[in-house]
């Protein structure tokens, strides 16, 4: 496609990232399309503020967790090779890709769709999540239905289920195998427009 | 016809049971005018009447002829390791005793007629197959589903319809009397799959869940399409070839939107209504469950009168009433409902099982064409898998996770045909298709081989092909908060890339329903509670609560909590094994939902036997409260549960002499230990070392896991807390500590409970070497069983539609005795000063 290639001339080392991340050049031409997009002022990066101007973003009980994902080295400013690396997370899983032995893990892995996951509720980066940290993601999303102590009562049930080695935190390898079960990869992917 | 009247209204009564030969009400009626007429002179003490009771009569006996069936058909599959399905089972069965029927009157008297089987016993199995939906599950892959029941099941019966004509053209057949329309109306009655051979094969499989509601869905949506085809082609026939041009063809896709959409419209509306009755029967909540009843068949009547698709009416009523439905009902009606209508969908499907088999031992239906037969079998076969493949090649490329190549083998190999096909065909006009017994004895015969033939193999074949099973997990709060966060987390990743997207419209949709929906169907009491996360919380504690107490009664009565300490420890064995038994059935009853009643039918005070239809109401008045009060004796202290101890599935009641010692023994040194420690005030050291969870909630205590500076004081009661704080002092009452021996999954901390802390824990649960580090009297003297304070605790956290101010204050008024007598000790936890006393 003549528009295809023509973004991609745009996108500095388009190569590596597609090479890294796992889209096709399409899906990464329209993500850059999309950064764009975002990037009002044309500045070539993306902000905090950029982000919190998607108004359904805005509306998302924990759109400041998410958005404090794709900002967590603690700069303000997002390039587009980060915000794609960010975005590749949510890539499914390709079952057909034949894996080379020695290259690491994938980003759209499954260790690392919960690692995203995971930081989303450690806020404070030690590799735990405490009560307080599940609490105030608790408070977020389940809003006014519920009341403080019943939420009190739900975070540390919760924990509690995780908590292995009983320090009333959870830790990242705790938090990997009380959601053993679960199929992260239907859960933590999106389809990507080509 | 007064008598013919009557018994119309019986049959109307006893919905599930009509299976009998429609022609029977006028041969009864007329025999029973001749009756009324001739015997007018004698007067008789005791007379047999059969003619009065005779079709009413032959319905109760088939339900219990078709009931023993089904039980002796479990009971030998248990012995045969479940490897033949029930339905196949069933059908042998229904053969068996079609031949003592037919060995007894020489013809046969019953047979499943298409009016019976469409209006008394498929719609509670649709209506039952629509509420319990997966709603999520269902929604999230309707395209799919769509596109399987529509283009899937035009292609089955167009591609069987044309190739049985094209071989009957090319002589395999031999001599029969038939079209090219009439093969096309066969290929539609057969093509679509059967939604109650579905549920009853898929049902035993356990395939993993999407791939189930793609079949089962599937089955219930092409029902649409199966009625319009099988219309347009009727009336086609009836028109004749010639008379067929554009317009009627177009009229007939035109009527497939119409008959579709019109159907499931009028679910949706049955759907509303049923909410909104709901919404207002508080005061006679005894009815509510019949509404659900009553409508769900009326929708079923009001799509079949406008002549649009039934099934597809009744799935949606249940569909769309069911969340308002058991938001709205009490839940008792909830159980009610749920319970009835399994009953009612169970009995259905086997009376049509049963009667699938009756049906064949009949002399008239069977003209055998082998070239036929073998043909439709094959071919209904064959397109089966092309269409199923196909299709979902096509969808898997739009599809996050590709649908499996073996998951499609079993989608197209469980495309099981059944009633529906033969009550369609068993309706066809026979003046128009001369051909009509074939039709029908082939369609049994599809419908046998299907059932039996492909349900036998159906297990084998997913074992050995390894397809993907639902594996059974315990419910896990934890992995229902982080789908929460996920869910959030797709949603505003689409918002980030700029795609309107699955999530997109899921959020969209429970916003609209938050804002509207709810505001309009649901009671406002019901609104606030029924946060999905805090449901599973809730069910959660309540299986804990149940586990606790069925270990309880198992290893020995709980009679001691109520009555004090250990002294009077009572180890009634009788009521253990009693309460044992039924427990686990109750357990498993959870699984269905959230609801608290199960626990209520134990030490129910009122007689069971009762005239009064209404004691129903004042009977679950004091359940009501006894559940309460069981489960405020029980529930705040299952966090202490170890259930890794707890094998649900080990029942063996080891109620040695040894171990009532045991219990008895330790006992006893825990007194001992307390009584030491209160006198000395001191603490065994280790027992602090570990403090997993700070034990005092009630107050909202924060604790870091840090470290806990023992001299911490605790003296800052607010106003409003005072009952609480009062409490927690006395759960600290003595300085040693109760560190809890507590693990993994070992139950809830609840500060609703909490207030409780100071009973100690039950003998079994308390290692030996822990301290209750409570003196025996405060329990004693505290305890009140009845009163409001007890029962408020439980207030907050049932999801019930009742209000709990009254207990709220009664609980403030009872609080200055409570906190008198606790005596205020240092308290070992450090707080951070975040109480906030919400628990108010």
């Amino acid at each position: 496609m003549g528009s295809t290639s023509s973004t991609l001339s745009k996108i500095p080392n388009a190569d590596e990232l597609i090479q890294e991340t796992g889209f096709t050049s399409a899906h990464l031409a329209r993500l850059f399309e999309r950064f764009e997009a975002l990037d009002k002022d044309k500045k070539g990066y993306l902000s905090p503020q950029d982000f919190e101007a998607i108004k359904e973003l805005a509306l998302n009980p924990i759109c400041d967790r998410i958005i404090g994902a794709f900002f967590s080295s603690g700069q303000e400013m997002l390039d587009f090779s980060s915000f794609v690396r960010i975005l590749a997370h949510f890539r499914p899983i390709d079952n057909n890709r034949t894996k080379e032995p020695n290259s690491p893990d994938p980003i759209n892995s499954r260790i690392n769709k919960l690692k995203f996951a995971f930081q989303l509720y450690d806020q404070d980066k030690d590799g735990k999540i405490s009560r307080n940290e599940l609490l105030q993601v608790l408070r977020a999303m389940l809003e006014k239905q519920v009341t403080e102590e019943q939420l009190e009562s739900i975070a540390d049930r919760t924990i509690q289920e995780a908590d292995l080695d009983r320090d009333d935190a959870i830790s990242f390898e705790e938090f990997r195998k009380s959601l053993e079960k679960v199929n992260i990869d239907h859960k933590m992917s999106i389809r990507f427009l080509r | 016809m007064p008598y013919s009247t009557v018994l119309t209204l019986l049959e109307a009564i006893i919905l599930i049971c009509d299976a009998l030969a429609e022609g029977q009400i006028d041969e009864a009626s007329q025999t029973l005018q001749l009756h009324s007429e001739t015997n007018l002179t004698n007067a008789f003490i005791v007379k047999v009447q059969w003619q009065h009771v005779e079709n009413p009569y032959l319905v109760v006996i088939w339900i219990l002829v078709a009931g023993v069936a089904k039980m002796s058909v479990v009971q030998l599959n248990t012995r045969l390791k479940s490897f033949f399905p029930e339905s196949g089972l069933l059908i042998i069965c229904g053969f068996i005793l079609g031949g003592i029927v037919w060995g007894a009157d020489k013809a046969q008297t019953f047979k499943l007629t298409p009016r019976n089987f469409f209006y008394f016993l498929l719609p509670q199995i649709i209506l039952d197959t629509g509420y319990f939906m997966p709603n999520k599950l269902f929604f999230s892959n309707l395209g799919a589903i769509l596109v399987h029941a529509v283009i899937g099941t035009v292609w089955n019966a167009g591609a069987v319809g044309v190739s049985l004509w094209g071989c009957w053209l090319g002589g395999a057949m031999g001599d029969l009397n038939i079209g090219l329309l009439q093969f096309l109306l066969f290929g539609s009655l057969l093509a679509a799959v059967d939604p109650v051979a579905v549920i009853a094969v898929f049902e035993e499989v356990h395939v993993n869940e999407v791939l189930f509601i793609w079949v089962f869905g599937e089955s219930l949506l092409n029902d649409g399409v199966t009625v319009v085809l099988y219309n347009v082609f009727d009336a086609f026939v009836s028109l004749g070839g010639e008379k067929i041009n554009a317009g009627e063809i177009i009229k007939g896709i035109v009527s497939f939107f119409v008959v579709s959409f019109g159907g499931s419209a009028i679910g949706v509306i049955f759907a509303i209504i049923i909410s909104l009755l709901t919404k207002y029967t508080g005061k006679v909540q005894i009815i509510e469950a019949g509404f659900i009843f009553v409508l769900g068949y009326l929708s079923y009547l009001t799509a079949e009168m406008l002549s649009l698709s039934a099934i597809l009416s009744v799935t949606f009523c249940g569909v769309c009433c069911q969340k308002y439905v058991n938001a709205n009902m009490d839940e008792k009606s909830v159980t009610a409902v749920r319970y009835a209508m399994k009953v009612f969908a169970n009995g259905s499907e086997t009376m049509i099982f049963v009667f699938l088999g009756v049906t064949a031992i009949d002399s008239v239906i069977w003209v055998w064409n082998t070239g036929f037969i073998c043909l439709t079998i094959l071919f209904a076969i064959i397109y089966r898998f092309i269409g199923v493949f196909t299709l979902t090649w096509f969808l898997n490329q739009y599809r996050l996770v590709p649908i499996e190549v073996i998951d499609q083998l079993v989608m197209s190999y469980g495309g099981l045909r059944g009633a529906v096909a033969y009550g369609l065909a068993a309706s066809l006009d026979e003046t128009r298709i001369p051909e009509k017994n074939l039709i029908i004895s082939t369609t049994l015969i599809v419908v046998y081989f299907t059932v039996v033939i492909q349900g036998l193999t159906m297990k084998p074949i997913v074992k050995w092909l390894k397809v993907k099973r639902v594996e059974p997990t315990d419910l896990k709060l934890i992995e229902k908060v982080n789908n929460r966060a996920c869910e959030h987390v797709l949603a505003a990743m689409e918002d980030i890339v700029g795609r309107i997207g699955d999530n997109w419209w899921t959020r969209g949709w429970k916003r609209f329903e938050d804002t509207y929906i709810t505001w309009f169907l649901m009671k406002p009491e019901a609104r606030k509670n029924r946060d999905y996360l805090f449901s599973i919380f809730h069910k959660l504690n309540m299986e804990d609560a149940v586990n606790y107490v069925t270990e309880g009664e198992k290893r020995g009565s709980l009679g001691f909590l109520r009555s004090g300490e250990g002294t009077n420890v009572d180890f009634e064995k009788k009521h253990g094994m009693e309460f044992s038994g039924v427990m686990p059935d109750i357990t498993s009853e959870l699984d269905f939902g959230i609801d608290n009643v199960p626990v209520t039918s134990i030490r129910n005070p009122v007689p069971s036997v009762s005239l009064d239809i209404h004691e129903q109401d004042m009977k679950s008045m004091s359940e009501d409260f006894n559940a309460h009060h069981l489960l405020q004796q029980n529930l705040y202290r299952s966090r202490k549960n170890h259930r890794h101890k707890y094998s649900r599935s080990d029942f063996t009641i080891n109620q040695s002499e040894d171990e009532v010692q045991e219990i008895f023994q330790r006992t006893m040194r825990n007194r001992l230990e307390s009584f030491k420690s209160a006198k000395m005030g001191v603490t065994p050291v280790k027992k602090i070392t570990k403090h997993p969870k700070p034990n005092h909630k009630m107050s909202n205590v924060k604790t870091t896991d840090k470290s806990y500076p023992y001299g911490d004081e605790d003296f800052e009661f607010s106003e409003a807390d005072s009952a609480y704080s009062g409490d927690g002092a006395a759960a600290r009452g003595s300085p040693p500590v109760r560190a809890p021996p507590y693990s993994l999954g070992g139950g809830i901390e609840n500060p609703a409970f909490m207030p409780e802390m100071d009973t100690p824990p039950p003998p079994w649960l308390t290692e030996a070497e822990t301290n209750t580090g409570v003196a025996p009297s405060q329990r004693a003297q505290r305890q009140l069983p009845w009163s409001p304070t007890n029962l408020r605790r439980l207030a907050p956290l049932r999801l019930s539609n009742r209000s709990t101010d009254s207990f709220v204050m009664a609980d403030v008024a009872a609080a200055p005795d409570s906190s008198d007598e606790s005596p205020k000790e240092p308290s070992e936890e450090e707080r951070d000063g975040q109480r906030d006393g919400t628990h108010m």
